[in-house]
């Protein structure tokens, strides 16, 4: 294992300590080690939480800031944050006006967060839940309430965390990131396996020379395992099943492009000119693409591909201004 | 009739905690053929922990086991903080004012242990889930009480029940958590949930037997 690490089962609590002196005006720290927040929310709006495993970085600490997430739940590496973890997030979030729980789609998550939820409302702490279902590859539309949240949850954020900045209710904000989110679809391909410091070796495999198509952010393994090929045959084995899940012809769209951890950017750049092709092909007019590591899976080699239908809605929610290790624009 | 010491609960829980420990790598590696591999570094992290926590204190077994609920749900997270917590505080709060145990208060323990780790999640027998062999050894034992089998044949029972419902997981297809979405290319690989259960029951059968036969001598 070729890794910058002290005691490998101390890593998250080891890279929390690098975020809070590399960042102290996004990161403060809080009455739980693995709770951070944002120091400058406003208080008279509703709060922004997240949480997840870890490993995924630059998520879910990198989408704190103005206009994104108040406070952040962070996990073991592919493990949900605890109960208390979340309950502490939700207290450190400003509360008064209730607090947006954006998450997404895995058991562990689901059980702590709704432990969490009932030990807030014993302190009157109101807090309610949009859980992101975007990969396609997960479960078919038809199952959508089975799919996992990857890389739409960034969308998810940065909708919900605009609608809170503005002024907007708790349920106006449950409502708008909901929105988002099912606006979502996503796929995942991945190159490579990834290793759990703690653990020590690989997660799972994928023979090289091979990829596979629908992998999870936690090496879930995918649909199909097929010879690697070109960029431009990824990109189109990733916009099919995206553009058959909803109806995108004709609309405009964001596109969010995410490495997985160990794929050179440029690589991704590679594979968005095709995705790009493809779209203007299917009349799908692109408003706006990030490309980066936006949601990773430690140093598996591979790519998302997100794409969210736009509205009148939610267009300028997406637009609004925010800073954060992840998200910043004017 | 044979009882079990309910005042002496820390050794029994350190025996929990060494065989979590102690197989550590087995866990993560059959929960690494189908889930994400963390299942041993998570589970032994908070026993260790819970063991620190506890050592050279005198626990009843009703405090030793909320303590080591209270650790799991507070330290390690994902799935099994909540799963287990819950089923450790269910058999904690059954033993609560109980100083001695006797076969059926010990199925009791199981049995309302069960019933919590049920409120929490909707996970059913055939889910391929630490309930597959959770569920038939509390009912083997369950039986073998009823039919007058005495502690330590209950205990027998209890044990195959577990490793049975343990291998029953190998062919099912996963229901729940994240080798769910593998649908039919998760059969032929044990549940890691089933497993550690497996190890914890079958080491607390083997605890209890222990302290059952050194009371009798």
């Amino acid at each position: 294992m070729q890794r910058i690490i002290n005691d490998p089962d101390n890593v998250v609590d080891d890279a929390i300590k690098g975020y809070l002196r590399a960042s102290p005006s996004l990161f403060a720290a809080t009455d739980h080690p693995r709770v951070l927040k944002y120091p400058s929310s406003a208080s008279d709006k509703v709060g922004i939480v997240t949480g997840g495993g870890s490993g995924h970085e630059p998520a879910f600490l990198g989408y704190i800031g103005e206009g994104m997430c108040d406070a952040v739940a962070i996990g073991e590496i592919f493990s949900s944050p605890t109960a208390d973890a979340f309950l502490e997030a939700f207290r450190s979030a400003p509360h008064g006006q209730g607090v947006a729980c954006l998450y997404g789609n895995y058991a562990g998550d689901n059980m702590n967060v709704k432990m969490a939820k009932q030990m807030a409302e014993m302190e009157d702490i109101e807090v309610k839940t949009v859980i992101a279902r975007d990969d396609v590859a997960s479960a078919p539309a038809a199952e959508r309430d089975k799919r996992r949240g990857v890389a739409g949850e960034v969308m998810m954020w940065k909708i919900g965390g605009a609608a809170a900045a503005r002024g907007d209710s708790l349920d106006e904000v449950i409502r708008l990131a909901q929105k988002a989110v099912d606006a979502c679809s996503s796929i995942g391909v991945g190159l490579s396996s990834c290793t759990i410091p703690a653990n020590g070796k690989p997660n799972f495999s994928i023979e090289p020379g091979h990829m596979e198509l629908g992998i999870g952010h936690h090496g879930e393994p995918g649909i199909e395992v097929a010879p690697l090929t070109s960029a431009e045959a990824i990109a189109t084995a990733m916009c099919d099943p995206v553009l058959a899940d909803q109806d995108f012809a004709g609309s405009e769209v964001a596109v969010l492009i995410s490495g997985l951890g160990a794929t050179p950017v440029m690589e991704l750049n590679i594979l968005y000119a095709h995705i790009a092709e493809r779209l203007e092909a299917a009349d799908i007019r692109v408003h706006r693409t990030d490309i980066g590591n936006y949601f990773t899976s430690l140093e598996m080699m591979g790519a998302t591909l997100t794409l969210m239908k736009l509205d009148d809605e939610l267009k300028p929610l997406l637009d609004a201004p925010a800073r954060s290790l992840a998200i910043t624009q004017c | 009739m044979q009882v079990l010491d309910a005042t002496q609960g820390r050794d029994i829980l350190e025996e929990l905690v060494e065989v979590i420990v102690d197989n550590r790598q087995y866990l993560s590696d059959v929960d690494g053929a189908i889930g994400d591999g963390d299942h041993g570094i998570n589970m032994a992290k908070g026993f260790r922990l819970c063991g620190e926590s506890v050592a050279g204190q005198s626990l009843s077994l009703s405090k030793a086991l909320g303590t080591l609920a209270t650790t799991l749900m507070g330290s390690i997270g994902g799935s099994m903080g909540p799963l287990y917590g819950s089923l450790f505080m269910g058999m904690a709060k059954s033993v609560k004012d109980k100083n001695v145990l006797d076969a059926k208060d010990f199925g009791d323990m199981l049995a309302d242990g069960r019933e919590a780790l049920e409120q929490i999640s909707d996970a059913k027998v055939g889910d391929k889930c630490l309930l597959d062999t959770l569920v038939p050894a509390i009912e083997r034992y369950r039986d073998a009480v009823e039919g007058g089998d005495d502690f330590p044949h209950a205990l027998q029972a209890l044990r195959n029940g577990a490793q049975d419902g343990r291998d029953s997981t190998l062919d099912l297809e996963a229901k729940i958590g994240r080798a769910a979405r593998l649908g039919e290319r998760s059969r032929g690989h044990l549940d890691a949930g089933a497993v550690s259960c497996c190890l914890l029951l079958t080491r607390l059968a083997d605890s209890t037997e222990r302290r059952l036969e050194k009371a009798a001598a």
